[in-house]
């Protein structure tokens, strides 16, 4: 059995890029105060000590240049990892992001490809306004060749960093910033990787099929312990991945159970959780109980004073089970 | 700044150059502009006919796009843009390759996913072009860094033309190779026009060069029609980015002779008298001066190879015209490594769509 060590998402991160740096010399991670600051959320910290300003790198003010130039390094190389320092400052990025790294296999005709990870922190509870809490993986799950993960804890964020760094494909990997440092977990202090495109049932239930990723996950299994106590059973599943998704498993889970919701941070209209249920819905048409529901963040900018409103909370998600299961 | 400028109107040159071009080379690259001419026109007369989607000539800038690639090894990739048919020729990219991707057809080394001139040869240190202008600038700079991080020698050299040097892409390329000394050499092909925009208008800069001062980078002007020119600071640029003394950028400065592309109309904006202006320091007239001042080529020998070079293009699309398009499978291949299960299921339904269609319609 491998060592275990009570740890944060920080330090769950911060610990695989150590392994990762240690064992693969094409490794570089470029970005806004990543060097000597160790990122604005420490993520990075250590790492240009041991590795020097040519591998961990202090770039200029400006995201599209960091992500243009670690799509440079990828074709000469090098396995890349571009910070931007909150989601809501990739979109000076976005052309590079989607006309570049999501299409430069395909129009090369396969002859080049992109191994890169371009990190983000994302979605609110940090006291942070509209600018440092949005969720914008509606976004990039909008655009081919990429691949779009989203851990919920240190364990899964571990594994699915390093999953991400081994990739040949490039990853949007979304850190939900609100779980940072709030949530403590036995991870292992080796190297190892969780595999990328598939989802993990935090929980079994045979009632109702709740979905869900990043921070939200903290609320959902809050309402689906809730839930068991007050006699529903709830099966729990954390995406993980979000582009490709595992459709398979969500559709096997709402098979048993006939009821589904999806909870997510975003906004409503046209967020993640509309996709599943369209897909779910056209696979599991017959077995369904209940309308799906979306459970989501209001199609409002994040506000500051009362951002504590925003994203569902588990009284929400709680109320939107009983109703469910009621239905 | 002063502008580079080598070649003579009489054609001669300065004996301090005499070593700059070796003959052989300079005959090279004199039938590889009449060749460029020939092939573009061709395509455009292809294009017309409704047997290309779209073309974009690069007639007068060949000084340019040939004469910047003829100092570096063939390993060096070259970031293009869209009107650097030289470049590729010098590179010894096969214009039956070339042919192909304009086509778009089953030997197109990009499976025809892109329009014509979106090229990208990887067997011949070509990387990708996308229609979205400047990207391809921090691209040419992450990939050099790469280069010299992991010693290999090598440099890059990215092409783009003056409306881009408008973009917040020219910006982050040049910033940031500026703070990685990445040895990358910047090629401003000023042509004087972005589809129907005049330079002028592009910026109240009169000298593009000098912005390379802003970002702690040498720059130079250049008469970008002068091929002794263009050699000059392009072979200063490469030696410095080879011994690890950073990025340049040059502007060189020509004209776009032919519209801007198969769908545009010069004449709507700008004047005849200015194009027959242009083409009297057009770069291929003054090269063959130059050659036959030497007493190593005449205009007899231009019409011949002219005629050489359009036989051997008929040849060409002959051929390619005769390949099919891309298998529709293809359409599914290369967005990811490995095909995802949601995405494979969308190729097995579609694939299953067109046969039952064709059994539907016998």
């Amino acid at each position: 059995m491998a060592e275990l060590e009570e740890m944060n998402m920080i330090q769950a991160l911060n610990q695989a890029f150590h392994l990762y740096f240690e064992k693969n010399d094409q490794a570089i991670i470029l970005g806004e105060d990543v060097g000597t600051f160790g990122g604005v959320f420490r993520v990075s910290q250590g790492l240009q000590e041991k590795y020097g300003e040519s591998r961990v790198i202090d770039t200029p003010l400006n995201e599209g240049g960091i992500v243009g130039t670690a799509v440079g390094m990828a074709l000469g190389g090098l396995r890349p990892v571009a910070e931007m320092q909150f989601s809501d400052f990739s979109f000076p990025a976005f052309d590079q992001i989607i006309n570049e790294v999501g299409k430069y296999r395909y129009r090369s005709g396969g002859q080049y490809h992109l191994p890169m990870v371009i990190r983000m922190p994302f979605g609110g509870g940090i006291r942070g306004g509209h600018y440092h809490s949005q969720s914008p993986e509606a976004f990039y799950c909008h655009c081919p060749g990429l691949r779009i993960v989203v851990p919920s804890g240190p364990y899964e964020a571990k594994g699915l960093l390093l999953a991400a760094l081994e990739s040949e494909d490039p990853v949007i990997f979304l850190e939900p910033k609100r779980v940072y440092r709030s949530v403590k977990a036995s991870v292992p202090i080796d190297y190892y990787t969780l595999p990328l495109q598939t989802s993990q049932i935090v929980q079994q239930g045979t009632d109702i099929t709740l979905v869900s990723y990043g921070a939200m996950l903290q609320e959902a299994k809050q309402a689906a312990r809730l839930a068991e106590q007050n006699g529903i059973s709830v099966e729990l599943i954390d995406l993980m991945s979000l582009l490709p998704c595992d459709y398979e498993s969500i559709e096997h889970s709402v098979k048993k159970t006939g009821k589904l919701i999806v909870v997510h941070e975003a906004p409503r209209t046209c967020g993640f959780a509309a996709e599943i249920i369209a897909e779910i819905q056209e696979r599991a048409f017959d077995y369904l109980e209940a309308p799906p529901v979306r459970l989501t963040g209001f199609d409002t900018p994040y506000p500051y004073t009362l951002e504590d409103h925003y994203p569902p909370s588990t009284d929400r998600i709680m109320m939107t089970i009983e109703k469910t299961f009621s239905y | 700044m002063n502008r580079c400028s080598i070649l003579n109107e009489d054609g001669s040159i300065e004996e301090e150059y005499s070593e700059l071009l070796p003959d052989e080379d300079l005959i090279k690259i004199l039938k590889l502009i009449i060749y460029n001419r020939v092939f573009d026109n061709r395509m455009l007369l292809l294009q017309r006919q409704g047997r290309l989607g779209f073309y974009l000539t690069s007639t007068g800038e060949e000084a340019v796009t040939i004469g910047s690639a003829y100092p570096l090894s063939d390993e060096d990739p070259i970031f293009i843009s869209y009107r650097e048919l030289g470049a590729l020729l010098w590179r010894g990219v096969p214009p039956a390759m070339i042919l192909n991707q304009l086509i778009g057809n089953e030997h197109d080394a990009i499976k025809g996913r892109q329009m014509p001139v979106h090229y990208s040869f990887k067997d011949y240190a070509i990387p990708s072009v996308s229609s979205p202008v400047g990207t391809q600038l921090s691209h040419a700079c992450g990939a050099a860094y790469a280069y010299q991080l992991q010693n290999k020698g090598l440099i890059t050299m990215a092409f783009f033309g003056e409306g881009t040097a408008s973009t917040g892409e020219f910006h982050s390329g040049l910033n940031f190779s500026g703070t990685l000394n990445a040895p990358v050499v910047f090629i401003l092909r000023n042509n004087g026009y972005s589809i129907s925009t005049p330079e002028s208008k592009q910026s109240n800069c009169k000298d593009l060069s000098q912005r390379a001062q802003a970002y702690g980078i040498d720059g130079t002007q250049v008469d970008g029609n002068d091929l002794f020119a263009v050699i000059h600071s392009v072979n200063q640029a490469v030696d410095k980015a080879r011994n690890g003394d950073g990025p340049s950028l040059i502007e060189m400065q020509t004209y776009r002779q032919g519209a801007h592309s198969s769908s545009d109309e010069p004449s709507k904006y700008r004047a005849n008298t200015e194009e027959e202006a242009w083409k009297k320091v057009d770069c291929l007239v003054r090269l063959k001066r130059h050659a036959i001042w030497k007493g190593i080529w005449n205009e007899d020998e231009s019409k011949a190879y002219e005629k050489e070079a359009d036989d051997s293009i008929t040849h060409l699309i002959h051929n390619s015209s005769a390949y099919l398009p891309p298998a529709v499978a293809t359409i599914f291949d290369d967005v990811y490594e490995v095909i995802p299960n949601a995405l494979l299921q969308q190729k097995e339904e579609y694939l299953l769509y067109l046969k039952n269609k064709e059994v539907r319609n016998g």
